[in-house]
């Protein structure tokens, strides 16, 4: 008897939906936070044999190409190190009362439904598919936001999903729009939403229909990148829920909203006569970076402080695709991945120190590298990544940006360089009251999982230092992709 | 015959904007639910009137999930909701039934003059389609801005997807994974916004959302 060949696409689809069915009916706390690692950890590896090996020839409904396997292997990475930080979080969780058994698999299932759907938009050959995906991804997400279920946990989700949805609805709207230009030309039936069939033809299609689907597009999809002035919800979920969602919300989710813009970015560029979707994603991008750069000051909650600060990047990041060409195209994935790996951990970091301290609030944390070392040095090293010191990768990405910005457009160098100075100063600023000085509040020794936040940090200073050639050869090809 | 196709398809979209501008001044929660369930009858007629016309039968399933699903169950179950809740007062509008409906009025003026330019290649019936569900849509994204309370929002987002369902049927050949995707996250919608208000009610006894407004989740 001969096993059937080893399918690295379905694997990285059904592993994550299996798992999900099984936590849902799993009662022991150690066994299902075990089994999350695991279901995680092979989700992670199948993503990895993508890499090697041959790549199914693109499907109606699914496709593998250079572009969606960097995040893939992005997102399942971080989704792993994450449920390793929440199996420590969690106990604490339970410890305190905070979580009951009964949530506890709710979460872990919407957890690996998030994980699938991510996956499933990331692997979407189909823009239908695709959006059902994402829509799902944001409904897993907004029922962990509120599960607390504190009275801010209620509002924030709320927010969320209300914000959310018009969002999403507005993307459906466009991608009604994308198959109505495509239908004259492709004909009626699957092949109007196939994004490999739409990329070869989309030259003939309406440029002015195009146009104002991309703009619905890009508004609907936006909304879920967190991008100004329809940010609103994201600081709410990343301060009210549970800290893992906030590490997933910043490293996983708005990357691949990112990334749904990016495959229409895709299909605009190909027709000639369609408008540049170019300058509206650096408008939106740099008044992102901008805005929040600014209300990075005002914040006296500390997970809000750095969602704030994952808008900015999110911006900056959207600015660089803006721009384009190969270099800014480059220094974007390179800043999308870095940007990952640091905020997640940060959040890891955050979230142990939020449960030693038993709060949030800024006022409420002073000197941590004294209170507990290893959780502030950590935290240290962490902003000062975000913040875009040398040597982390962050440096190295956000210096890509700005030299390629000034090497064309010298002028939209300045309010690049303005927004980046100004959330210098507000990081390092908090990072001072946090970390140094005399310890206040609660000094019991903290539980915490270094491992996860170690990875990260790891790797982004790793990447800050040396880029393996074979990366940058990949990272170059795919820029070359994205035009 | 085209004539009368093209007709009848014209005066169900039409009519479901204008079932969208009666949501619009509703001032009771019952009257509200009521006028949604008009809407989705609205709605399953004219899509089923376009699988009538387009010859595909599978939009018959879409009609028939509109029929059923949102025309009876869903008013229904929020209608119990309410009754449960006991808030069949009125609803706080936060601008007034005139200003809301001029506004409501340049929304449709601005979905008309955004699609009929960009859509003269597509065929007349989906073209005129479009621009009606563009206008259902923002009129279902009016209502939501501008309703207070939490259930005449949900209505609002209800509302606002039947637009898309119109859309997605006007669009000829339109893959069927898509519409039932739409009728099914209708479903898990309400399933969570219904978790939702249960929760708020637990918690704070009301279920207006300028309650939950008030707090900013950044007091000291």
């Amino acid at each position: 008897m001969t096993l059937p060949p080893f399918d690295a696409v379905a694997a990285v689809l059904l592993i994550p939906l299996a798992a999900a069915v099984l936590l849902a009916f799993l009662p022991s706390y150690r066994l299902t936070a075990r089994l999350n690692v695991v279901a995680t950890l092979a989700t992670l590896l199948a993503a990895l044999s993508l890499l090697g090996g041959e790549r199914p020839a693109p499907g109606p409904y699914l496709l593998v190409d250079d572009l969606n396997i960097v995040f893939v292997v992005l997102g399942t990475f971080v989704g792993f190190t994450t449920s390793v930080f929440s199996a420590t979080y969690i106990a604490h969780e339970l410890e305190t009362g905070r979580f009951t058994p009964g949530y506890l698999r709710f979460y872990h299932a919407m957890y690996q439904g998030l994980m699938a759907a991510m996956n499933l938009a990331l692997l979407a050959n189909n823009i239908g598919l695709m959006w059902v995906a994402v829509e799902l991804a944001t409904l897993t997400t907004v029922v962990m936001v509120g599960l607390y279920r504190t009275h801010e946990a209620l509002e924030a989700a709320w927010k969320y999903f209300i914000l959310g949805s018009v969002g999403i609805a507005l993307a459906l709207f466009g991608t009604i729009l994308v198959y109505m230009a495509a239908l004259p030309h492709v004909g009626e039936g699957l092949d109007g939403m196939v994004w490999t069939v739409l990329i070869d033809r989309v030259g003939e299609f309406d440029p002015a229909l195009l146009n104002v689907a991309f703009v619905f597009l890009l508004l609907g999809y936006g909304t879920k990148v967190g991008l100004a002035p329809l940010h609103a919800w994201l600081p709410d979920a990343h301060a009210e829920g549970p800290t893992p969602i906030s590490a997933v919300l910043s490293g996983l989710l708005l990357n691949v909203a990112l990334y749904a813009v990016l495959r229409f970015k895709l299909l605009l560029a190909a027709n000639p006569d369609a408008i540049a979707p170019g300058p509206l994603m650096i408008t939106m991008g740099l008044s992102s970076l901008v805005f929040a750069s600014f209300m990075l000051y005002r914040r006296r909650d500390i997970k809000r402080l750095f969602a704030y600060s994952s808008i900015e990047h999110m911006g900056i990041i959207t600015f660089a695709f803006g721009m384009g060409g190969p270099l800014a195209n480059f220094a974007g994935l390179l800043h999308m991945v870095m940007h990952s790996l640091t905020k997640s951990g940060i959040f890891f970091a955050v979230g142990h120190i939020a449960q030693v301290k038993g709060t949030q609030q800024l006022d409420g944390i002073r000197g941590l590298t004294q209170s507990h070392p290893a959780l502030g040095w950590s935290l240290v090293v962490g902003v000062v990544a975000i913040a875009g010191l040398p040597p982390m990768g962050i440096f190295m990405s956000e210096f890509l940006v700005v030299s390629s910005t000034f090497a064309r457009e010298p002028l939209l160098a300045l309010p690049l360089v303005l927004g980046l100075l100004v959330a210098f100063g507000a990081l390092l600023m908090r990072l001072n009251g946090l970390a140094f000085g005399e310890p206040t509040g609660r000094m019991a020794p903290a539980e915490a999982s270094y491992a996860p936040m170690l990875a990260h940090f790891g790797l982004v200073l790793v990447a800050g230092v040396y880029l393996p050639a074979p990366l940058v050869e990949w990272f170059q090809h795919v820029a070359r992709m994205l035009g | 015959m085209e004539r009368l196709y093209f007709d009848a398809a014209h005066l169900l979209a039409g009519g479901l904007v204008l079932v969208s501008f009666v949501q619009l001044y509703q001032d009771r929660l019952y009257a509200l639910l009521n006028v949604y369930a008009v809407h989705a009858l609205v709605l399953a007629l004219s899509v089923a009137w376009q699988a009538f016309v387009q010859d595909a039968p599978h939009l018959y399933v879409t009609a028939a999930i509109a029929l059923v699903f949102k025309a009876i169950v869903i008013p229904v179950a929020l209608h119990r909701l309410i009754q449960r809740l006991g808030i069949h007062r009125e609803i706080e509008t936060v601008i007034g039934v005139g200003p809301t409906m001029l506004a409501g009025i340049g929304l449709v003026a601005l979905s008309m003059a955004v699609i009929l330019p960009v859509t003269a290649e597509a065929d007349p019936l989906a073209r005129e389609d479009l621009a009606f569900a563009l206008s259902v849509l923002l009129l279902g994204l009016l209502m939501m801005v501008t309703r207070r309370n939490a259930v005449s929002q949900v209505v609002g987002f209800m509302s606002l997807e039947n637009g898309l369902v119109l859309a997605a049927t006007g669009a000829k050949g339109m893959p069927l994974v898509v519409e039932i995707s739409v009728a099914f996250s209708v479903l898990i919608a309400f399933v969570v916004i219904g978790i939702f208000l249960f929760r708020i009610r637990e918690r704070f006894d009301t279920v207006d959302v300028q309650a939950l407004d008030s707090f900013r989740g950044e007091r000291q």
